[in-house]
């Protein structure tokens, strides 16, 4: 295959020198086989760079950061706050607005309980966030539950009521306008789905959204990691990621918040470093992004994602989507040339991303991915944390290849060959399952 | 080859032709169990006769939607289970559990296992336990709330 060779048009990545930077993809699993790692979508694999970056911080500048006044803080500080500005950067937001938490799941708890805690703030700033009975939240029911229990918890908490925009059988957003009213504070959506792959209009929902002057919340897990993504073009009020699926550590996450938004917002963990002013009787807090890193900070983990974004930067994105859109397109032929498999999910590439999630018939996704890990094939199975989104389509669970910058159209061709190898298994001695 | 190891003939032949599959009255207690993980399911009821450890096992009857290992092991544990006593049952539990929980460590009792014996290539995939044993715990969760002089499961705490 030519197609992922560099071109001069610079729309592909030159594969064989990244998959050189990763030092995991050339081991070999179950007995020798070629590791085949599409799981992306679950967690991404780290190059060099990452682990050497986190390496150098670690024996040369490890320290707490923005305690202390010695010679290490002041480097480990800035280490952590470069890594801040590098990472606004590669999503167009400004200093300031952007926070980092454990994952995308903290991120969007701290979007929900910042906001419930509005209800008990003395803050006049933080009353425009107030919530209650009578007042709406809107999810989707494709989201992954990251961002659909912390928004039933809210609905808990604050006496608001749930809604949900629907699916449509070929996987995409049914947006039916009477969904989002007056009543509606809050539009909680995903990006892209982490089952179908497919992408949302965000520009659309965000209009809607600004009509009755909802604040929007993005779950950006699975579209910054593999496209451009700039989130004031976007409109979006709030977005989270996480870092170990672009490339990055674990054990770090980002909130994105408009800057005026930020300012408002009361606290969701407090403790130290997120104070401006303790006595007794009681405090007052840091201006953002201070007064969301409540404790001694996740930072070698902060410096990784720096260097993840850097790396991400270099390739370009738009020539990461494109690769993945090969990928893709690849797997979706390739899968839907099989009888008896059924991609869950938009069947081309237009408006989605690269997780491809499919049913084979008469084999259960626990059993097929058994065969494929035979074969070194990881990919995941289950509900992929889509549990609704899975019910929707009347599936119990199902399997789902994700690609990244790493991956090869032989991979794709190695899991296409491996489905037929699960079909083949199943059937065998006419035990026809 | 491994995978064969796993996936031995008599696995695929009950989760082909599963046993004592479908839900039956009478039962004392129904119980209903998922693996969060993958969301398999099952139903199951039990009819016991007696109390304790003594109690006879009339039924076990189920419902389940799951994979090859998580139905076969249902089956299984029918065909096992089904007109012993719970004192019975439960030995064979506990060294079936001990057996899938083992990797591969565990050298398994025939005598006692049975047909049970087949699953012992799933103690070489560790995220397949779950599957091996979401059965066979509704069983003995199931007989829990049947019976409050139910005995404990040996090496559970
Ligand atoms: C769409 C989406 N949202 C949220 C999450 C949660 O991410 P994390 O587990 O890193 O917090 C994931 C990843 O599993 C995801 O794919």
């Amino acid at each position: 295959m030519t197609a992922l060779a560099p071109t001069t048009t610079g729309a592909t990545l030159d594969v064989e020198k990244i998959r050189a930077d990763f030092p995991i993809l050339s081991r070999t699993v179950r007995d020798g086989k070629s590791l085949v790692y599409l799981d992306s979508g679950a967690t991404s694999q780290r190059p060099y760079q990452v682990l050497d970056a986190e390496r150098h911080f670690l024996e040369t500048s490890n320290a707490a950061v923005h305690r202390g006044a010695h010679a290490l803080s002041e480097e480990a500080t800035d280490a952590y706050e470069s890594a801040r500005d590098r990472i606004a950067g590669f999503i167009g937001a400004d200093d300031g607005e952007i926070v980092f938490t454990k994952n995308a799941t903290e991120a969007l708890n701290l979007v929900a309980y910042g906001m419930s805690n509005a209800l008990t703030s003395d803050d006049p700033k933080a009353a425009r966030f107030r919530v209650g009975p009578g007042d709406e939240v809107v999810v989707t029911e494709m989201e992954h539950h990251a961002n659909l229990v912390p928004w039933q918890e809210f609905c808990r908490r604050t006496g608001a009521t749930l809604r949900w925009f629907g699916v449509t059988s070929d996987g995409r957003l049914d947006l039916d306008p009477s969904v989002i009213t007056e009543r509606t504070k809050v539009v909680a959506f995903t990006h892209q789905s982490n089952v179908l792959g497919t992408v949302t209009p965000v520009e659309q929902i965000v209009a809607m959204a600004k009509q009755v002057g909802a604040y929007t919340v993005l779950d950006a897990c699975q579209s910054v990691p593999h496209a451009p993504i700039d989130v004031h073009a976007l409109g979006v009020d709030f977005a989270a990621f996480s870092g170990h699926k672009m490339l990055g550590p674990s054990g770090i996450g980002v909130l994105y918040g408009r800057r005026e938004l930020l300012e408002a917002l009361p606290p969701f963990l407090t403790g130290g470093s997120m104070i401006e002013l303790v006595r007794m009787e009681g405090s007052t807090y840091a201006a953002p992004p201070a007064r969301f890193e409540a404790g001694v900070p996740m930072t070698s983990q902060a410096v990784g994602l720096g260097a993840a974004v850097d790396y991400l930067s270099a390739l370009g994105m738009e020539n990461v989507h494109a690769h993945e859109n090969t990928l893709t397109a690849a797997a979706l032929e390739g899968l839907q040339g099989i009888d008896g498999v059924t991609i869950i999910g938009p069947r081309n590439t237009e408006s989605r991303g690269g997780a491809v999630s499919f049913e084979i018939d008469g084999v259960h996704p626990h059993d097929a991915s058994q065969v494929l890990d035979d074969s070194g094939i990881a990919v995941r199975v289950g509900h992929h944390c889509a549990w609704p989104l899975h019910r929707a389509f009347g599936v119990q669970s199902s399997i789902r290849a994700s690609f990244y910058v790493y991956n090869t159209l032989d991979e794709v061709h190695a899991l296409i060959d491996g489905v037929r190898r699960a079909q083949d298994f199943f059937a065998r001695d006419g035990v026809s399952l | 080859m491994k995978l064969e190891t796993m996936y031995q003939e008599i696995i695929l032949d009950h989760y082909k032709n599963p046993h004592g599959k479908g839900l039956r009255e009478p039962f004392e207690a129904e119980v209903h169990h998922v693996n969060p993980t993958c969301g398999d399911e099952v139903t199951v009821r039990v009819h016991l006769e007696g109390s304790g450890a003594d109690a006879k096992v009339v039924d076990l009857s189920y419902d389940a939607l799951g994979c090859s290992i998580s139905q076969a092991a249902t089956s299984v544990a029918y065909d096992l289970i089904v007109g012993h006593t719970v004192g019975e049952s439960f030995e064979v539990l506990s060294a079936y559990q001990e057996m899938v929980q083992g990797r591969g460590k565990v050298e398994p009792d025939e005598d006692v296992l049975d047909d049970a014996v087949a699953f012992a290539g799933v103690a070489a995939y560790p995220a397949r336990v779950k599957c091996a044993l979401l059965g066979w715990l509704a069983f003995k969760d199931a007989v829990a709330q049947a019976d409050e002089n139910a005995p404990e499961l040996e090496g559970q705490a």
